[in-house]
Protein backbone atom coordinates (compact mmCIF):
# COMPACT_ATOMS: atom_id res chain seq x y z
CA UNK A 1 0.00 0.00 0.00
CA UNK A 2 2.73 2.32 1.15
CA UNK A 3 4.33 1.41 -2.08
CA UNK A 4 1.11 2.15 -4.58
CA UNK A 5 1.35 5.39 -2.71
CA UNK A 6 4.50 6.23 -3.09
CA UNK A 7 3.61 5.72 -7.00
CA UNK A 8 1.16 8.12 -7.08
CA UNK A 9 3.27 10.37 -5.16
CA UNK A 10 6.12 10.06 -7.10
CA UNK A 11 3.59 9.73 -10.70
CA UNK A 12 2.32 13.12 -9.52
CA UNK A 13 5.95 14.39 -8.97
CA UNK A 14 6.85 13.72 -12.37
CA UNK A 15 3.69 15.14 -13.86
CA UNK A 16 4.39 18.26 -12.45
CA UNK A 17 8.07 18.68 -13.14
CA UNK A 18 6.93 17.81 -17.48
CA UNK A 19 4.86 20.72 -16.74
CA UNK A 20 7.18 22.74 -15.37
CA UNK A 21 9.79 21.52 -18.13
CA UNK A 22 6.97 22.29 -20.80
CA UNK A 23 6.05 25.88 -18.80
CA UNK A 24 9.80 26.60 -18.79
CA UNK A 25 10.57 28.78 -21.43
CA UNK A 26 13.95 26.40 -22.54
CA UNK A 27 16.77 28.44 -24.97
CA UNK A 28 16.22 27.13 -28.26
CA UNK A 29 18.21 23.62 -28.53
CA UNK A 30 17.57 22.80 -25.06
CA UNK A 31 15.91 19.75 -24.00
CA UNK A 32 16.90 17.47 -20.96
CA UNK A 33 20.39 17.21 -21.05
CA UNK A 34 20.05 13.51 -19.92
CA UNK A 35 18.88 12.90 -23.11
CA UNK A 36 20.75 14.48 -25.05
CA UNK A 37 23.06 11.50 -26.83
CA UNK A 38 24.94 13.92 -29.48
CA UNK A 39 26.74 14.82 -26.11
CA UNK A 40 29.67 12.31 -26.13
CA UNK A 41 29.88 12.94 -22.35
CA UNK A 42 26.56 11.37 -21.98
CA UNK A 43 27.70 7.53 -23.20
CA UNK A 44 31.08 8.15 -22.00
CA UNK A 45 30.01 8.74 -18.02
CA UNK A 46 28.38 5.17 -18.65
CA UNK A 47 31.74 3.54 -20.18
CA UNK A 48 33.18 5.18 -16.69
CA UNK A 49 30.33 3.72 -14.77
CA UNK A 50 30.93 0.28 -15.99
CA UNK A 51 34.64 0.53 -14.86
CA UNK A 52 33.70 2.40 -11.39
CA UNK A 53 31.05 -0.05 -10.73
CA UNK A 54 33.03 -3.20 -11.64
CA UNK A 55 35.95 -1.85 -9.56
CA UNK A 56 33.76 -1.19 -6.46
CA UNK A 57 31.76 -4.91 -6.72
CA UNK A 58 35.53 -6.39 -7.15
CA UNK A 59 36.70 -4.67 -3.77
CA UNK A 60 33.46 -5.10 -2.29
CA UNK A 61 32.91 -8.67 -2.85
CA UNK A 62 36.59 -9.75 -2.65
CA UNK A 63 37.45 -7.34 0.30
CA UNK A 64 35.68 -5.06 2.33
CA UNK A 65 32.25 -7.40 2.56
CA UNK A 66 34.37 -11.15 3.70
CA UNK A 67 35.75 -8.57 6.52
CA UNK A 68 32.65 -7.55 7.75
CA UNK A 69 31.13 -11.08 7.46
CA UNK A 70 34.43 -12.47 9.64
CA UNK A 71 33.45 -9.85 12.14
CA UNK A 72 29.99 -10.90 11.97
CA UNK A 73 30.98 -14.89 12.26
CA UNK A 74 33.27 -14.68 15.23
CA UNK A 75 30.76 -12.64 17.29
CA UNK A 76 28.16 -15.57 16.21
CA UNK A 77 30.92 -18.09 16.99
CA UNK A 78 32.14 -15.86 20.71
CA UNK A 79 28.18 -16.10 21.43
CA UNK A 80 27.75 -19.95 20.20
CA UNK A 81 30.86 -20.75 22.58
CA UNK A 82 29.27 -18.45 25.70
CA UNK A 83 25.81 -20.42 25.09
CA UNK A 84 27.77 -23.57 25.18
CA UNK A 85 29.71 -22.76 28.32
CA UNK A 86 26.58 -21.53 30.12
CA UNK A 87 24.55 -24.36 29.09
CA UNK A 88 27.62 -27.19 30.30
CA UNK A 89 27.64 -24.89 33.72
CA UNK A 90 23.42 -24.95 33.57
CA UNK A 91 24.14 -29.76 33.24
CA UNK A 92 26.74 -29.20 36.29
CA UNK A 93 24.41 -27.49 38.31
CA UNK A 94 21.83 -29.82 37.50
CA UNK A 95 23.00 -32.88 38.63
CA UNK A 96 24.77 -31.40 41.33
CA UNK A 97 21.47 -30.58 42.35
CA UNK A 98 20.23 -33.90 41.67
CA UNK A 99 23.05 -35.78 43.69
CA UNK A 100 22.01 -32.79 46.55
CA UNK A 101 18.61 -33.80 46.12
CA UNK A 102 19.57 -37.83 46.44
CA UNK A 103 21.91 -37.63 49.01
CA UNK A 104 19.35 -35.65 51.56
CA UNK A 105 16.57 -38.30 50.38
CA UNK A 106 19.27 -41.47 51.37
CA UNK A 107 19.78 -39.24 54.80
CA UNK A 108 16.29 -38.95 55.46
CA UNK A 109 15.87 -42.50 54.52
CA UNK A 110 18.37 -43.71 57.27
CA UNK A 111 17.43 -41.46 59.80
CA UNK A 112 13.86 -42.67 59.80
CA UNK A 113 15.29 -46.01 59.24
CA UNK A 114 17.63 -45.52 62.63
CA UNK A 115 14.33 -43.65 64.05
CA UNK A 116 12.35 -46.78 63.45
CA UNK A 117 15.16 -49.36 64.99
CA UNK A 118 15.76 -47.14 68.12
CA UNK A 119 12.46 -47.35 68.99
CA UNK A 120 11.77 -51.21 68.22
CA UNK A 121 14.72 -51.28 71.01
CA UNK A 122 12.84 -49.20 73.68
CA UNK A 123 10.07 -50.85 72.80
CA UNK A 124 11.17 -54.37 73.54
CA UNK A 125 13.28 -52.97 75.81
CA UNK A 126 9.80 -51.58 77.81
CA UNK A 127 8.31 -55.25 76.71
CA UNK A 128 11.18 -56.82 78.43
CA UNK A 129 10.94 -55.16 81.61
CA UNK A 130 7.39 -55.43 82.04
CA UNK A 131 7.22 -58.82 81.39
CA UNK A 132 10.08 -58.76 84.11
CA UNK A 133 7.96 -56.99 86.48
CA UNK A 134 4.82 -58.67 85.88
CA UNK A 135 7.03 -61.99 86.50
CA UNK A 136 8.25 -60.65 89.94
CA UNK A 137 5.14 -59.53 90.86
CA UNK A 138 3.07 -62.44 89.77
CA UNK A 139 6.19 -63.90 92.32
CA UNK A 140 5.56 -62.08 95.00
CA UNK A 141 1.21 -62.37 94.55
CA UNK A 142 1.74 -66.39 94.55
CA UNK A 143 4.59 -66.14 97.76
CA UNK A 144 1.70 -63.91 99.16
CA UNK A 145 -1.20 -65.83 98.85
CA UNK A 146 1.02 -69.01 99.33
CA UNK A 147 1.72 -67.05 102.95
CA UNK A 148 -2.37 -66.30 103.41
CA UNK A 149 -3.17 -69.96 102.58
CA UNK A 150 -0.15 -71.30 104.86
CA UNK A 151 -1.87 -68.32 108.29
CA UNK A 152 -5.30 -69.44 106.83
CA UNK A 153 -4.49 -73.24 107.19
CA UNK A 154 -2.90 -72.70 110.35
CA UNK A 155 -5.88 -70.58 111.73
CA UNK A 156 -8.66 -73.48 110.78
CA UNK A 157 -5.75 -75.85 112.51
CA UNK A 158 -5.85 -73.54 115.24
CA UNK A 159 -9.41 -73.13 114.93
CA UNK A 160 -10.31 -77.25 115.02
CA UNK A 161 -8.09 -77.67 117.94
CA UNK A 162 -9.95 -75.06 120.25
CA UNK A 163 -13.05 -76.57 118.95
CA UNK A 164 -11.91 -80.17 119.94
CA UNK A 165 -10.82 -78.73 123.24
CA UNK A 166 -14.43 -77.00 123.74
CA UNK A 167 -16.30 -79.78 122.48
CA UNK A 168 -14.31 -82.25 125.33
CA UNK A 169 -14.77 -79.85 127.80
CA UNK A 170 -18.41 -79.26 126.97
CA UNK A 171 -19.08 -83.13 126.63
CA UNK A 172 -17.19 -83.98 130.15
CA UNK A 173 -18.98 -81.07 131.45
CA UNK A 174 -22.39 -82.68 130.29
CA UNK A 175 -21.84 -86.22 130.83
CA UNK A 176 -18.58 -86.20 132.82
CA UNK A 177 -15.84 -87.89 130.99
CA UNK A 178 -15.91 -91.39 129.44
CA UNK A 179 -14.88 -89.79 126.06
CA UNK A 180 -11.82 -90.61 124.20
CA UNK A 181 -9.77 -87.63 122.21
CA UNK A 182 -10.07 -89.60 119.11
CA UNK A 183 -13.88 -89.21 119.18
CA UNK A 184 -14.55 -86.30 119.71
CA UNK A 185 -11.84 -84.68 117.03
CA UNK A 186 -13.27 -86.18 114.29
CA UNK A 187 -16.49 -85.23 115.41
CA UNK A 188 -15.27 -82.23 114.71
CA UNK A 189 -13.21 -82.44 111.80
CA UNK A 190 -16.38 -83.57 110.23
CA UNK A 191 -18.60 -80.82 111.38
CA UNK A 192 -15.99 -78.44 109.78
CA UNK A 193 -15.52 -80.39 106.58
CA UNK A 194 -19.36 -79.98 106.49
CA UNK A 195 -19.27 -76.11 107.02
CA UNK A 196 -16.19 -75.32 104.83
CA UNK A 197 -18.56 -77.53 101.80
CA UNK B 1 22.42 32.33 -12.33
CA UNK B 2 18.65 31.39 -12.71
CA UNK B 3 17.91 35.12 -11.55
CA UNK B 4 20.04 36.75 -13.69
CA UNK B 5 18.25 35.12 -16.73
CA UNK B 6 14.79 35.93 -14.71
CA UNK B 7 13.80 32.36 -15.71
CA UNK B 8 13.97 29.08 -14.49
CA UNK B 9 16.53 26.95 -15.76
CA UNK B 10 15.46 23.58 -14.07
CA UNK B 11 17.43 21.20 -16.34
CA UNK B 12 20.66 22.99 -16.24
CA UNK B 13 21.70 21.14 -13.36
CA UNK B 14 21.75 18.01 -15.28
CA UNK B 15 24.45 18.78 -17.61
CA UNK B 16 27.35 16.83 -17.62
CA UNK B 17 30.93 18.84 -18.09
CA UNK B 18 34.39 17.22 -17.75
CA UNK B 19 36.10 17.59 -14.30
CA UNK B 20 39.71 17.01 -13.24
CA UNK B 21 41.14 19.93 -15.81
CA UNK B 22 42.72 18.68 -19.06
CA UNK B 23 43.22 14.86 -17.71
CA UNK B 24 39.39 14.51 -17.06
CA UNK B 25 38.52 16.31 -20.79
CA UNK B 26 41.12 13.99 -22.56
CA UNK B 27 39.04 10.94 -20.98
CA UNK B 28 35.88 12.32 -20.73
CA UNK B 29 35.77 12.08 -17.09
CA UNK B 30 32.59 13.88 -16.45
CA UNK B 31 31.40 15.21 -12.84
CA UNK B 32 29.01 12.54 -12.75
CA UNK B 33 31.81 9.91 -12.92
CA UNK B 34 33.72 11.78 -9.79
CA UNK B 35 30.58 11.63 -7.73
CA UNK B 36 30.23 8.05 -8.49
CA UNK B 37 34.05 7.63 -7.03
CA UNK B 38 33.02 9.49 -4.50
CA UNK B 39 30.31 7.57 -3.63
CA UNK B 40 32.00 4.33 -4.03
CA UNK B 41 34.80 5.53 -1.53
CA UNK B 42 32.53 6.60 0.92
CA UNK B 43 30.90 3.00 0.74
CA UNK B 44 34.30 1.36 0.76
CA UNK B 45 35.16 3.43 3.81
CA UNK B 46 32.25 2.32 5.40
CA UNK B 47 32.75 -1.38 5.42
CA UNK B 48 36.55 -0.94 5.75
CA UNK B 49 36.26 1.25 9.14
CA UNK B 50 33.15 -0.19 10.14
CA UNK B 51 34.51 -3.30 10.41
CA UNK B 52 37.98 -2.36 11.95
CA UNK B 53 37.18 -2.25 15.39
CA UNK B 54 36.38 -6.00 15.54
CA UNK B 55 34.20 -5.96 18.41
CA UNK B 56 32.27 -8.21 20.00
CA UNK B 57 30.09 -5.23 21.21
CA UNK B 58 30.28 -2.55 17.99
CA UNK B 59 30.02 1.11 18.43
CA UNK B 60 28.16 3.27 15.83
CA UNK B 61 30.33 2.71 13.14
CA UNK B 62 30.65 -0.61 13.65
CA UNK B 63 26.95 -1.26 14.19
CA UNK B 64 26.34 0.96 10.91
CA UNK B 65 28.42 -1.32 8.53
CA UNK B 66 27.01 -4.01 10.53
CA UNK B 67 23.29 -2.96 9.88
CA UNK B 68 24.55 -2.62 5.84
CA UNK B 69 25.73 -5.99 5.48
CA UNK B 70 22.78 -7.62 7.24
CA UNK B 71 20.32 -5.34 5.65
CA UNK B 72 21.29 -6.58 2.40
CA UNK B 73 21.78 -10.30 3.74
CA UNK B 74 18.58 -10.44 4.76
CA UNK B 75 16.89 -9.03 1.29
CA UNK B 76 18.75 -11.35 -0.33
CA UNK B 77 17.75 -14.91 1.62
CA UNK B 78 14.62 -13.32 2.25
CA UNK B 79 13.61 -12.86 -1.49
CA UNK B 80 15.47 -15.13 -3.40
CA UNK B 81 16.14 -17.72 -0.75
CA UNK B 82 19.30 -20.01 -0.26
CA UNK B 83 20.84 -19.82 -3.88
CA UNK B 84 20.88 -15.93 -3.15
CA UNK B 85 23.87 -16.03 -1.58
CA UNK B 86 26.18 -15.46 -3.89
CA UNK B 87 24.42 -12.80 -5.40
CA UNK B 88 24.46 -10.78 -2.05
CA UNK B 89 27.79 -9.03 -2.82
CA UNK B 90 26.33 -7.97 -6.44
CA UNK B 91 23.24 -6.48 -4.41
CA UNK B 92 25.15 -4.62 -2.10
CA UNK B 93 27.02 -2.96 -4.58
CA UNK B 94 24.29 -2.17 -6.51
CA UNK B 95 22.05 -0.55 -3.34
CA UNK B 96 24.35 1.09 -2.34
CA UNK B 97 25.99 2.25 -5.51
CA UNK B 98 22.65 4.15 -5.82
CA UNK B 99 21.78 5.23 -2.03
CA UNK B 100 24.79 6.87 -2.21
CA UNK B 101 24.52 7.96 -5.82
CA UNK B 102 20.63 9.57 -4.48
CA UNK B 103 21.93 10.89 -1.47
CA UNK B 104 25.38 12.90 -2.31
CA UNK B 105 23.07 13.68 -4.95
CA UNK B 106 20.96 16.25 -1.80
CA UNK B 107 24.37 17.97 -1.57
CA UNK B 108 24.51 21.74 -2.73
CA UNK B 109 26.69 21.78 -5.61
CA UNK B 110 26.83 18.25 -6.09
CA UNK B 111 25.39 16.38 -8.50
CA UNK B 112 22.89 13.02 -8.93
CA UNK B 113 24.05 10.35 -11.40
CA UNK B 114 20.74 8.45 -10.97
CA UNK B 115 19.24 11.55 -12.88
CA UNK B 116 20.46 10.49 -15.86
CA UNK B 117 18.58 8.17 -17.65
CA UNK B 118 21.77 6.58 -19.21
CA UNK B 119 23.32 6.12 -16.10
CA UNK B 120 20.21 3.71 -14.35
CA UNK B 121 19.45 2.35 -18.04
CA UNK B 122 22.90 0.74 -17.97
CA UNK B 123 22.36 -0.43 -14.35
CA UNK B 124 18.73 -2.24 -15.09
CA UNK B 125 20.27 -4.00 -18.43
CA UNK B 126 23.36 -5.19 -15.93
CA UNK B 127 20.74 -6.46 -14.04
CA UNK B 128 18.48 -8.13 -16.58
CA UNK B 129 21.05 -9.38 -18.42
CA UNK B 130 22.34 -10.99 -14.94
CA UNK B 131 19.00 -12.13 -14.36
CA UNK B 132 18.89 -13.76 -18.01
CA UNK B 133 22.74 -15.21 -18.12
CA UNK B 134 21.27 -17.12 -14.52
CA UNK B 135 18.63 -18.30 -15.19
CA UNK B 136 19.78 -20.08 -18.49
CA UNK B 137 23.02 -21.12 -17.01
CA UNK B 138 20.28 -23.00 -13.91
CA UNK B 139 17.40 -23.78 -16.37
CA UNK B 140 18.90 -23.93 -19.57
CA UNK B 141 16.33 -24.01 -22.67
CA UNK B 142 13.44 -24.98 -19.98
CA UNK B 143 14.00 -21.11 -19.20
CA UNK B 144 12.02 -20.41 -21.81
CA UNK B 145 9.30 -21.87 -20.44
CA UNK B 146 9.29 -19.07 -18.08
CA UNK B 147 6.71 -16.88 -20.78
CA UNK B 148 4.24 -20.00 -20.95
CA UNK B 149 2.51 -20.04 -17.41
CA UNK B 150 1.83 -23.61 -17.00
CA UNK B 151 -1.87 -24.92 -17.23
CA UNK B 152 -3.04 -21.75 -19.49
CA UNK B 153 -5.06 -23.14 -22.77
CA UNK B 154 -2.94 -23.53 -26.04
CA UNK B 155 -5.54 -21.50 -28.14
CA UNK B 156 -4.11 -18.55 -25.70
CA UNK B 157 -0.71 -18.94 -26.37
CA UNK B 158 -0.45 -16.13 -29.83
CA UNK B 159 -1.99 -13.60 -26.55
CA UNK B 160 -0.08 -14.52 -24.10
CA UNK B 161 3.52 -15.62 -24.94
CA UNK B 162 3.70 -11.91 -26.96
CA UNK B 163 2.61 -10.62 -23.50
CA UNK B 164 5.21 -12.37 -20.94
CA UNK B 165 7.84 -11.48 -23.11
CA UNK B 166 6.84 -7.70 -23.67
CA UNK B 167 6.27 -7.84 -19.60
CA UNK B 168 10.19 -9.19 -19.42
CA UNK B 169 11.53 -6.68 -21.80
CA UNK B 170 9.79 -4.07 -19.78
CA UNK B 171 11.53 -4.87 -16.80
CA UNK B 172 14.69 -3.28 -17.42
CA UNK B 173 12.60 -0.51 -18.96
CA UNK B 174 10.30 0.73 -15.52
CA UNK B 175 12.99 -0.32 -13.81
CA UNK B 176 15.38 2.61 -15.01
CA UNK B 177 12.44 5.06 -15.54
CA UNK B 178 11.75 4.86 -12.00
CA UNK B 179 14.77 5.60 -10.78
CA UNK B 180 15.97 8.63 -13.33
CA UNK B 181 12.71 10.30 -13.10
CA UNK B 182 11.98 10.05 -9.28
CA UNK B 183 15.92 11.85 -8.92
CA UNK B 184 14.85 14.18 -11.80
CA UNK B 185 11.84 15.25 -10.99
CA UNK B 186 13.23 15.77 -7.10
CA UNK B 187 15.61 18.32 -8.37
CA UNK B 188 13.82 19.84 -10.67
CA UNK B 189 11.79 21.02 -8.09
CA UNK B 190 14.22 22.22 -5.63
CA UNK B 191 15.76 24.02 -8.18
CA UNK B 192 12.28 26.00 -9.38
CA UNK B 193 11.19 26.46 -5.78
CA UNK B 194 15.08 27.96 -4.89
CA UNK B 195 14.48 29.79 -8.41
CA UNK B 196 11.05 31.20 -7.59
CA UNK B 197 13.08 32.06 -4.05
CA UNK B 198 15.45 34.19 -5.64
CA UNK B 199 13.58 35.68 -8.02
CA UNK B 200 10.83 36.98 -4.94
CA UNK B 201 14.03 37.98 -2.52
CA UNK B 202 15.08 40.49 -6.13
CA UNK B 203 11.42 41.77 -5.76
CA UNK B 204 12.67 43.83 -2.93
CA UNK B 205 11.38 43.55 0.95
CA UNK B 206 8.05 42.29 0.27
CA UNK B 207 9.76 39.39 -1.87
CA UNK B 208 12.04 38.67 1.12
CA UNK B 209 8.85 37.91 3.23
CA UNK B 210 7.09 36.13 0.20
CA UNK B 211 10.44 34.11 -0.07
CA UNK B 212 9.93 32.44 2.90
CA UNK B 213 7.26 30.11 1.07
CA UNK B 214 9.25 28.61 -1.56
CA UNK B 215 11.92 28.59 1.06
CA UNK B 216 10.27 26.08 3.73
CA UNK B 217 8.80 23.84 0.51
CA UNK B 218 12.64 23.54 -0.27
CA UNK B 219 12.93 22.51 3.22
CA UNK B 220 9.84 20.37 3.01
CA UNK B 221 11.18 18.72 0.24
CA UNK B 222 14.45 18.09 1.59
CA UNK B 223 13.09 15.64 3.61
CA UNK B 224 10.54 13.82 1.25
CA UNK B 225 14.13 13.65 -1.41
CA UNK B 226 15.63 11.82 1.47
CA UNK B 227 12.71 9.26 1.77
CA UNK B 228 12.71 9.07 -2.23
CA UNK B 229 16.85 8.43 -2.26
CA UNK B 230 16.13 5.80 0.36
CA UNK B 231 13.33 4.20 -0.83
CA UNK B 232 14.47 4.38 -4.50
CA UNK B 233 17.41 2.56 -3.88
CA UNK B 234 15.33 -0.15 -2.10
CA UNK B 235 12.89 -0.36 -5.10
CA UNK B 236 15.65 -0.89 -7.14
CA UNK B 237 17.65 -3.34 -4.96
CA UNK B 238 14.42 -5.40 -4.03
CA UNK B 239 13.08 -5.64 -7.76
CA UNK B 240 16.07 -7.19 -8.61
CA UNK B 241 16.07 -9.63 -6.09
CA UNK B 242 12.94 -10.46 -7.67
CA UNK B 243 13.73 -10.98 -10.74
CA UNK B 244 16.85 -12.68 -9.47
CA UNK B 245 14.34 -15.05 -7.59
CA UNK B 246 12.27 -15.29 -10.59
CA UNK B 247 15.30 -16.31 -12.51
CA UNK B 248 16.89 -18.89 -9.65
CA UNK B 249 12.93 -20.42 -9.77
CA UNK B 250 11.04 -20.04 -13.06
CA UNK B 251 7.81 -18.97 -11.54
Amino acid sequence: MARRAFAVVAGGMVAGAALLIQATPARAGEGMPQLDFANPLTLAQVVWLGIIFFALYLLLSRWALPRVAAVLESRAAAIAADLDAARGAKEKADTAVDELTRATREAHANAQAEIAQAVAIAKQTADAQAAEMNARLDAQIAAAEGRIAQARAAALGALSQVATDTAREVVDRLVGGGIDNATVSRAVADVLAARAA
Amino acid sequence: MAAEHASIDALGQFKLHTVLGPIGASVNFTQSNLLMVIASALILALMYFGARPRAVVPGRLQAAAELAYDFIYRMVSDQIGHEGRKFFPFVFTLFFFVLFGNLLGLLPFSFTYTSHIAVTAALAITVIVLVTIVALAIHGLHFFSYFWPSGAPIALAPIIVPVEIISYLSRPVSLSIRLFANMVAGHVMFEVFATFMVMMAGAGAVGYVGAVGPLAMNVIMMGFELLVAALQAYVFAVLTCIYLHDAVHLH
